[in-house]
């Protein structure tokens, strides 16, 4: 069946059933690259989107239950050219190996400046605790994000 | 499709460029029996092999070794570029593809920089060599009259070249002769600067980054059902139900490898889970029970080698220690599930893969497919992190036993979660044992025994076929036996002969070749136990010395460069000689230099021990490096940050958990890894040694890490863990 769904500040439709994890949709029918699969169980955040501007494990959220909401994804965050300060900050930091958890994690701290802007590392390291890291890039994640909140304050 | 479209593209287009064709086949150029060339150019020893220079005054470089996260492609282009007289941007590289790249064999093992790099360099100085010989024959002048600054060329009365307008002329196909001395470092302008990594912009902005990300014309997905156990039969499945499903392409069943291919990703996934349902199994042989796993490995025949005997004569009146350390079977566990897209198309197929090695993988596929190896392409295109030979090449027989059942229709397939941990070769479960003598103070005997399986069982195997699906096929194909690694690098035996000056040793690897559970090449190979055991038994004997651990490990070692990796982290970390943990905090000191011919690391780190809950954190932990000429510091550090915290997930957290019935460490709650509340915050000190030579560092820092960890637990409590994982069970039994 038809659903449409508002990516991005787009709204889109897709003919799926309603119960196909949103993650799917995204990669293959917006081939929208950014959310990743990890695990399909809400285990790893590697697949992290916004739903309403929440932190959302899209491997296990249907579509059908998403209705009008505003799904955000890295690519509604900002561009090679224009990057949110996230974005801006990873690079800065150079914070990635792999870089295959990093879209879960920028979107998981995405949540988290909005909710708390001045985060300490404490309070980053819990936000973004659920989020699996296999590199050991973590170190570089964190100051990433503090970096990021620094950015956001001046602009 | 939309990935890697710049090397499409150029492939395809051709961009006016230079090159027409390759000689790529080694066995034609050893034929010539022709001088050894240093690093990769032994075996790929053309220069078009590597460099082109284009019409538009840029130059393609060709690296046969792959990006798996670690920032080679950028460390690479770096080489190049700096050799060239070109700026960064003006260098492009194409991935590694069995059309076209050099043989590079496996990118493993921290060798990367110095086969690739040097082979690189020095190709790349030598074609800016030639290009200066054909601007000086144009100009009439001597070439070292030229300047050269930006891929331009210029003589003395102001006339100008650029490599693009003498492109034409030049003719690369050509051996290399590795006679052009590459630039003194002091001169590098590129080299030594922590350029960042080109791959990262994309990573961070959704764009197409990964082998996961590609989307090719008219593609459909896959999803493959594994048995419950290795070594099962598929007596029966009800095909018919899954066919029916929606979007349901095929049910491919060869013998028992069993796959499907339906339209929609998510079809795939859902028809996967109906063929789980209804496949009937004659199970295979039961795994032996984990709680006695050191003793079935240790009751299987062994082949016996002495990797080291040093004699001399033993005093009088020595102190004797003994100990045994024991390390458990670990996975890979990328965070992204290993995937692959294959094409069939007239005859021919063409495989998408992040293996590690593209040229080794082609040929256990053609085994299983049975088809000529001409007829195989293999092109690599970046994955998670692999940490070595996880699930990517057998992904690659998966996709592609798929894509030839709905030929022409190109395949994508990655494994589920519970594929990747229940079916990657894991790094194998070790043992071992030492017994050393103390004289005044100082080790005089040193006996180190090792037990371990293999550690690859890749496609470079020869005798027979290391692709997972080929076992189950119905014309069951059958691994290739395992083989030894050879000392110097070792596998099993990696790092197991010490660096340091014993006047007496002797070092046994006891190789088995069975394997109970399926095993290969895991980041470090046995450098990861070796170093856990021999530095954690060196402390014990610093203490039966009574003497400081730093200390007593720079008495005994000759080697400067390692003595001051060891007093450099020891001054970094303000260690105070004979420091001494109060019960809860404490702190250890673990060295090794990688493989005993690569990297120098040595850590420090910092545990804390709550005894009630038996939970250990490392808060804290300091590296020094030295891998001889750095070509990007803050990729070096970046390696080395990334080794130690990996190392501390392994030490505090890892084991691949299994029963009698099968693997049962089938998701991240069976698997648990360090998570970020819990990571260590690490300080990591470079030794840039301009004049030396690169040493690999990506797999420096993981032995020196588990050894300061469990050094620093035994200086906090007293007392010492000798089998990992340090679990809550093992450390409450340790506090008595």
């Amino acid at each position: 069946m038809a659903i449409q769904l508002k990516v991005n500040g787009k709204t889109r439709a897709v003919t799926a059933e309603p119960d196909t994890p949103l993650l799917y949709v995204l990669r293959n029918d917006f081939e929208l690259n950014g959310a990743k699969f990890g695990c399909g169980l809400a285990q790893c955040g590697a697949c992290t989107v916004l739903v309403d501007g929440k932190a959302t494990r899209s491997c296990v959220t249907p579509i059908g239950t998403l209705g009008e909401s505003d799904i955000t994804t890295i690519e509604g965050l900002g561009t090679i050219e224009e990057p949110h300060p996230l974005q801006r900050a990873f690079m800065d930091e150079q914070a990635a190996q792999c870089g295959y958890c990093i879209n879960g994690m920028i979107m998981t701290a995405k949540e988290l400046l909005d909710r708390n802007p001045k985060p300490s590392e404490a309070e980053v390291r819990t936000g973004l605790d659920a989020n699996l890291c296999r590199c050991g890039t973590h170190g570089r994640i964190i100051r990433a994000v503090l970096k990021a909140a620094e950015l956001a304050g001046r602009i | 499709m939309n990935l890697m479209s710049p090397t499409r593209r150029e492939f395809t287009a051709g961009l006016g460029s230079i090159i027409v064709s390759f000689s790529l086949d080694p066995k034609l150029a050893v034929a010539q029996q022709a001088a050894k060339l240093p690093g990769s150019l032994a075996e790929n020893r053309m220069l078009d092999a590597w460099i082109r220079i284009n019409a538009d005054g840029s130059a393609t470089i060709f690296p046969g070794k792959v990006e798996l996260g670690q920032g080679i492609t950028t460390a690479l282009t770096q080489i190049a570029a700096e050799e060239l007289d070109l700026p960064l941007a003006r260098v492009r590289v194409l991935t590694t593809d069995t059309s076209r790249s050099p043989n590079e064999g496996v990118t493993a093992g921290s060798q990367s920089i110095e086969y690739g790099g040097t082979a690189l360099r020095l190709a790349s100085a030598e074609v800016r060599a030639i290009l200066l010989d054909l601007a000086a024959k144009r100009f009439g002048v001597a070439s070292d009259m030229l300047t050269v600054a930006d891929g331009t060329m210029g003589s003395a009365d102001g006339r100008k070249v650029g490599y693009g307008e003498l492109a034409a002329e030049v003719d690369l196909h050509r051996e290399a002769t590795a006679t052009v001395a590459p630039k003194p470092p002091a001169t590098h302008k590129i080299v030594g600067k922590s350029i960042s990594r080109f791959d990262i912009p994309n990573k961070v902005t959704g764009g197409v980054a990964y082998v996961q990300d590609m989307r090719l014309l008219g593609m459909v997905h896959g999803r493959i059902v594994r048995p419950p156990r290795p070594g099962s039969r598929l007596d029966g499945v009800d095909e018919a139900t899954a066919k029916a499903m929606p979007g349901v392409i095929a049910v491919v069943r060869d013998g028992s490898f069993l796959g499907i291919v339906a339209e929609r990703e998510e079809q795939a996934i859902k028809a996967r889970q109906a063929l789980i349902k209804s496949a009937k199994w004659t199970l295979g042989p039961e795994l032996p029970d984990p709680a006695k796993i050191y003793d079935v490995l240790l009751a299987l025949p062994t082949e016996d080698i002495v990797i080291s005997d040093k004699q001399a004569s033993m005093p009088e009146g020595t102190k004797v220690i003994e100990a045994t350390y024991r390390k458990p079977y670990m996975a890979h566990a990328s965070i992204g599930p290993s995937c692959a897209l294959a094409e069939f198309k007239d005859g021919k197929m063409t495989v998408w893969t992040h293996s590690q090695g593209v040229f080794p993988l082609r040929n256990h596929l053609s085994l299983g497919l049975k088809l000529p190896v001409a007829d195989i392409r293999c092109i690599h295109a970046e994955g998670s992190g692999c940490y070595g030979h996880n699930g990517a090449d057998d992904v690659s027989l998966d996709a592609a036993l798929l894509a030839r059942a709905v030929a022409p229709r190109p395949v994508r397939l990655q494994w589920m979660r519970d594929d990747e941990f229940g079916w990657e070769p894991y790094g194998p479960a070790m043992i071992m044992q030492a017994k050393a003598a103390l004289s005044g103070g100082k080790i005089v005997d040193w006996n180190y025994e090792l037990w371990s399986n293999t550690h690859s069982t890749r496609p470079t195997e020869p005798g027979g076929n290391n692709l997972l699906a080929s076992w189950y096929l119905a014309e069951a194909q059958t691994a290739a036996p395992p083989r030894i690694i050879p000392q110097p690098a070792g596998g099993g035996d990696r790092n197991a002969i010490p660096l340091y000056d014993f006047p007496r040793q002797r070092i046994v690897h006891h190789f088995i070749k069975e394997m109970p559970l399926r095993v290969s090449a895991l980041r470090t190979l046995g450098a990861y136990s070796n170093v856990f055991a021999v530095e954690s038994f060196i402390d014990e004997l610093a203490r039966a010395a009574n003497a400081d651990p730093i200390a007593f490990r720079i008495a005994q070692l000759k080697d400067p460069r390692a003595r001051a990796v060891i007093e450099a982290v020891a001054k970094k970390a303000n260690w105070k000689e004979g420091e001494v943990g109060d019960g809860r905090r404490g702190r250890g000191i673990g060295f090794a230099k990688y493989k005993t011919l690569s990297v120098y690391v040595a850590v420090i780190a910092e545990v804390e021990v709550d005894p009630a809950s038996g939970v250990i954190k490392v808060p804290q932990a300091f590296a020094v490096a030295d891998a001889g000429q750095i070509i990007n510091p803050d990729g070096l550090t970046n390696q080395i940050e990334g080794g130690i915290i990996q190392s501390t997930s392994w030490t505090l957290h890892e084991q691949v958990r299994f029963d009698r019935d099968g693997i049962t460490s089938r998701d991240w709650h069976g698997y648990p890894i360090l998570t970020m509340q819990d990571v260590p915050h690490v300080e990591v000190e470079l030794i840039d040694r301009p004049a030396e030579k690169s040493l690999g560092a990506g797999e420096g820092s993981q032995g020196p890490a588990v050894a300061a960890i469990v050094n620093a637990f035994a200086n906090a409590t007293g007392k010492r863990i000798r089998e990992l994982p340090l679990t809550r069970e093992r450390v409450k039994a340790a506090l008595g």
